[in-house]
C-alpha cells in the first residue's frame, strides 16, 4: 500500500478531482444550457451559469417536444426507450443464464460446439450484422414494433460467457449436495444458483440497460413511425436541422433527460453492482 | 436402519481410468465402516457410487438388502457430508438443515421440529439465523453434519469431513461423530486417508489401495495382523519396520548377513512395529524373540515416549520407548522383540 503522507493525500485527490471536473464539465455545459433561452446561444460564447427558462425549456420538451423538427414529446420516447432497454436487459440475462446453465451443466451431444457458436456471435454484433437482420425483421413484420426494437439485440455472448465463468466457480460439491438433498435441476437452478448469481444479475442488468438505452443505429433503421421512436435518436433528429439553428436549449434539455434513467438505474443498483464486481461470493 | 452391501463394483472413468477394480464389502446395520487408504486409491469414488453421484460401472450396490444401481441419490435415502461442507452459501443455517426435507414435502412444523432437535444435539441453535460464512470452520461441521442428520436417513456418508479442521478441533469432532453414530444407530460409511481417525472411527475397517480392498476387519485384528505389508506399512504410526530377508546356505538372513534362525518357510520380509521392538543394552533377548545389534543414530523425544532411529542388520529400525531415551546418538545397543510380534511376508508381501 502507498504510505499515508499529507502530500500524498493531496496529490491523488488533486488528481480525482481534476478528474471529476473534466469527466462532469460537458454535463455541467449541458444542464446550463437546458436553462437559458433561446439566444443565448447566437453569440458563440457559451455562458456558464444558470439562466432563468428552466422550467419553460422542459414543460415544452416534455409535454409537446419539437414538433416543427419532427420530433415527437419526450415523454413518450423515453417510455419507448425505457420498454426497449429493460427488454433487453432482462431478454439478454434470462438468456444467457439459461443458454450458460445448459452448457456448464447438462452433457449433451455437440455442447462444446454450442458453447462455440455462441462464443463466435461476439464477433459479430449488431451494426456488422445489420442488413439482414434488417431483412429478418422486415420479413417478420416487426418493423416500428416494441418486439423488432428489442428481439434482435437480445442474443447474447458477452453475457452468456460470462455466467458460464461464474458457474464454473461454483463448487461440485454443491451441486452434488443439492442432488443429495432432492433438487432437481430446475431446484436447483431456482434455489441455489439464481440466488448465488444475484450480484452478477445486477451488475449486468446496469451495463445491459444503459446498452440498450443507448442503441441508436437500430431503432433509427427500424422505426419510421414517430410512435415508436427512442430518445436517442429523437436527440439526434432534433440537433439535425435543415435550414435553422438547433435550439440547443431544448436539445439540452431532452439529452439531460434523458440521461436521468441510466443514472437511476446505477443509483439504485450501485450496492449490488459494486458488490457483483468486487465479491466473488462463494 | 440399513446394511449397505456391495459386490464386486467396480468403477472406469471416462477415458478408461479404471478408479475401482472390483470391491466388495458388507457394512452391518448401525456399525461404521471405514475406508481408509492413500490419495487416490478410489475411497471417494466408491463412496460416491453409494450415494448415486457416480455410476457404477459394474457390481451391485444394494442398500438396506434392495440394489439401488439406477436410483438417485435422493430416493437413495442416504445422508452425505462433504469434505468441504458444501453448505449454502446464500441461505441460513436452518434453511442450509431444512433444505432437503422441504423437497421432499414435509409439512412446515414438522421441519422446524426436526430442526431445532438436531440443532440442539449438534449445539447450533444459537446459529440458526446465520449465513455459512458467518461461521467458524468447525461449526461449518456442525452444520454440515446437521443436514445429514436433520434427514434421519439410512446411511451416513463422510468424505473426509474432518480434513479441514485444525489438529485439535478433528480430535474433538471425531469423538463426537463417533458418539452421534452410536446414539444414532445408523450404519456408515467413513472416507478418510488419516489411519489414526480410521483407527479410533471404525467398527469395520476396510484398507484399500489402487482401487482393491486389501483388508477388512475390526482395527485392532488388521493392527495386530495386516495382511500385507501395504497394510501393516499404512495403519499405525510410525509405520511398522520392515526388514527384507534373503535365503543362503545358512537360512534367512538381513541384507548385512545376520542370520534370522525364526523366519518360517517362505518369509522373504521381516516385521516390527516400532511400540513392539525395545532396546536392551547386553543380551536379554527372550526365547526365540529377535535381537539384532544395532547403533542408535538418533533420538526423538516427544514427551510421553521416545523414537530411537537405529542402524541393524544393515537397515533403519525405528524404536519406540515410553518416556525418556534410555540410550544417547552413538550408543551400541540390541534391538530386541519378543517372538508373538513379529512379523513374516512373503514376497509378494502378503502375511505368511
Ligand atoms: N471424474 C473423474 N474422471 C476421471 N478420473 C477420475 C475422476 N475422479 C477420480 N478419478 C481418478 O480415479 C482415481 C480415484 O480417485 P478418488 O477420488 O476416488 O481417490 P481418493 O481415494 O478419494 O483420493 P483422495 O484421498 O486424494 O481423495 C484417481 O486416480 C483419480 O485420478
Ligand atoms: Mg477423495
Amino acid at each position: 500500500m502507498v504510505e499515508n503522507r499529507p502530500f500524498l493525500t493531496f496529490l491523488t485527490h488533486l488528481t480525482l478531482i481534476l478528474g471529476v471536473l473534466i469527466v462532469a464539465f460537458p454535463v455541467y455545459v449541458a444542464f446550463i444550457a437546458s436553462t437559458r433561452g433561446e439566444a443565448d446561444f447566437l453569440s458563440g460564447v457559451m455562458p456558464l451559469m444558470p439562466g432563468p427558462h428552466t422550467l419553460e425549456n422542459y414543460s415544452i420538451m416534455l409535454e409537446s417536444g419539437m414538433t416543427s423538427y419532427g420530433a415527437p414529446p419526450i415523454a413518450p420516447m423515453m417510455f419507448n426507450s425505457l420498454v426497449m432497454a429493460l427488454s433487453i436487459a432482462i431478454g439478454k440475462i434470462a438468456i444467457s443464464i439459461l443458454s450458460a446453465y445448459a452448457i456448464v451443466y447438462f452433457r449433451f451431444p455437440f455442447r462444446m460446439l454450442a458453447f462455440w457458436a455462441i462464443f463466435v456471435t461476439l464477433m459479430l454484433p449488431v451494426e456488422v450484422r445489420i442488413f439482414p437482420t434488417f431483412e429478418v425483421v422486415a420479413n417478420l413484420g416487426m418493423l416500428n414494433s416494441y418486439a423488432g426494437l428489442s428481439i434482435p439485440l437480445i442474443a447474447s455472448a458477452t453475457a452468456t460467457f460470462l455466467f458460464r465463468q461464474f458457474f464454473l466457480t461454483v463448487p461440485d460439491e454443491l451441486v452434488e449436495a443439492a442432488r443429495v438433498d432432492g433438487a432437481g435441476p430446475l431446484k436447483f437452478f431456482r434455489d441455489i444458483l439464481l440466488p448465488l448469481s444475484r450480484t452478477n444479475i445486477a451488475a449486468l442488468f446496469v451495463i445491459l440497460f444503459i446498452y440498450g438505452w443507448n442503441q441508436y443505429l437500430w431503432p433509427l433503421l427500424i422505426t419510421t413511425d414517430t410512435q415508436y421512436y427512442t430518445i436517442v435518436m429523437g436527440i439526434k433528429r432534433m440537433a439535425v436541422v435543415a435550414d435553422a439553428d438547433p435550439k440547443w436549449n431544448l436539445v439540452m434539455a431532452a439529452v439531460i433527460l434523458a440521461a436521468l434513467p441510466p443514472v437511476l438505474v446505477i443509483l439504485f443498483m450501485q450496492r449490488l453492482f459494486i458488490k457483483g464486481l468486487v465479491e466473488t461470493e462463494k | 436402519m440399513a446394511t449397505v452391501d456391495l459386490k464386486d463394483v467396480k468403477k472406469t472413468y471416462a477415458g478408461n481410468v479404471v478408479a475401482v477394480k472390483g470391491v466388495s464389502i458388507a457394512v452391518p446395520d448401525g456399525q461404521l465402516c471405514v475406508l481408509v487408504g492413500p490419495s487416490g486409491c478410489g475411497k471417494s469414488t466408491l463412496l460416491r457410487m453409494i450415494a448415486g453421484l457416480e455410476t457404477i460401472t459394474d457390481g451391485t450396490v444394494s442398500i438396506d438388502g434392495k440394489v439401488v444401481n439406477t436410483i438417485g441419490p435422493a430416493e437413495r435415502d442416504i445422508a452425505m457430508v462433504f469434505q468441504n461442507y458444501a453448505l449454502y452459501p446464500h441461505m441460513k443455517v436452518y434453511d442450509n438443515m431444512a433444505y432437503g426435507l422441504r423437497n421432499r414435502g414435509m409439512g412446515k412444523d414438522e421441519i422446524d421440529k426436526r430442526v431445532r432437535e438436531t440443532a440442539k444435539i449438534l449445539e447450533l441453535g444459537a446459529l440458526l439465523e446465520r449465513r455459512p460464512r458467518e461461521l467458524s470452520g468447525g461449526q461449518r461441521q456442525r452444520v454440515a453434519m446437521g443436514r445429514a442428520i436433520v434427514r434421519s436417513p439410512k446411511v451416513f456418508l463422510f468424505d473426509e469431513p474432518l480434513s479441514n479442521l485444525d489438529a485439535k478441533l478433528r480430535g474433538q469432532m471425531r469423538v463426537e461423530i463417533k458418539n452421534l453414530q452410536r446414539t444414532l444407530g445408523v450404519t456408515s460409511v467413513y472416507v478418510t486417508h488419516d489411519q489414526l481417525e480410521a483407527m479410533t472411527l471404525a467398527d469395520v475397517l476396510v484398507v484399500m489401495n489402487g482401487g482393491l480392498v486389501e483388508q477388512v476387519g475390526n482395527p485392532l485384528d488388521i493392527y495386530e495382523k495386516p495382511a500385507s505389508t501395504f497394510v501393516a506399512s499404512f495403519i499405525g504410526a510410525p509405520p511398522m519396520n520392515l526388514l527384507p530377508l534373503t535365503d543362503s546356505a545358512n537360512g534367512a538372513t538381513l541384507s548385512d548377513g545376520t542370520a534370522v534362525p525364526q523366519a518360517p518357510k517362505g518369509a522373504a520380509i521381516l516385521g516390527v512395529r516400532p511400540e513392539d521392538a525395545d532396546v536392551a543394552v547386553g543380551a536379554a533377548a527372550s526365547a526365540g524373540g529377535l535381537s539384532l545389534p544395532a547403533t542408535v543414530e538418533g533420538v526423538e523425544p516427544v514427551g510421553a515416549e521416545s523414537f530411537l532411529y537405529c542402524a541393524a542388520g544393515g537397515q533403519k529400525i525405528i524404536v519406540r520407548v515410553s518416556g525418556r531415551s534410555p540410550a544417547n546418538p552413538g550408543d551400541t545397543l540390541k534391538v530386541v522383540a519378543k517372538a508373538e510380534k513379529l512379523h513374516w511376508f512373503d514376497t509378494a508381501g502378503k502375511r505368511v
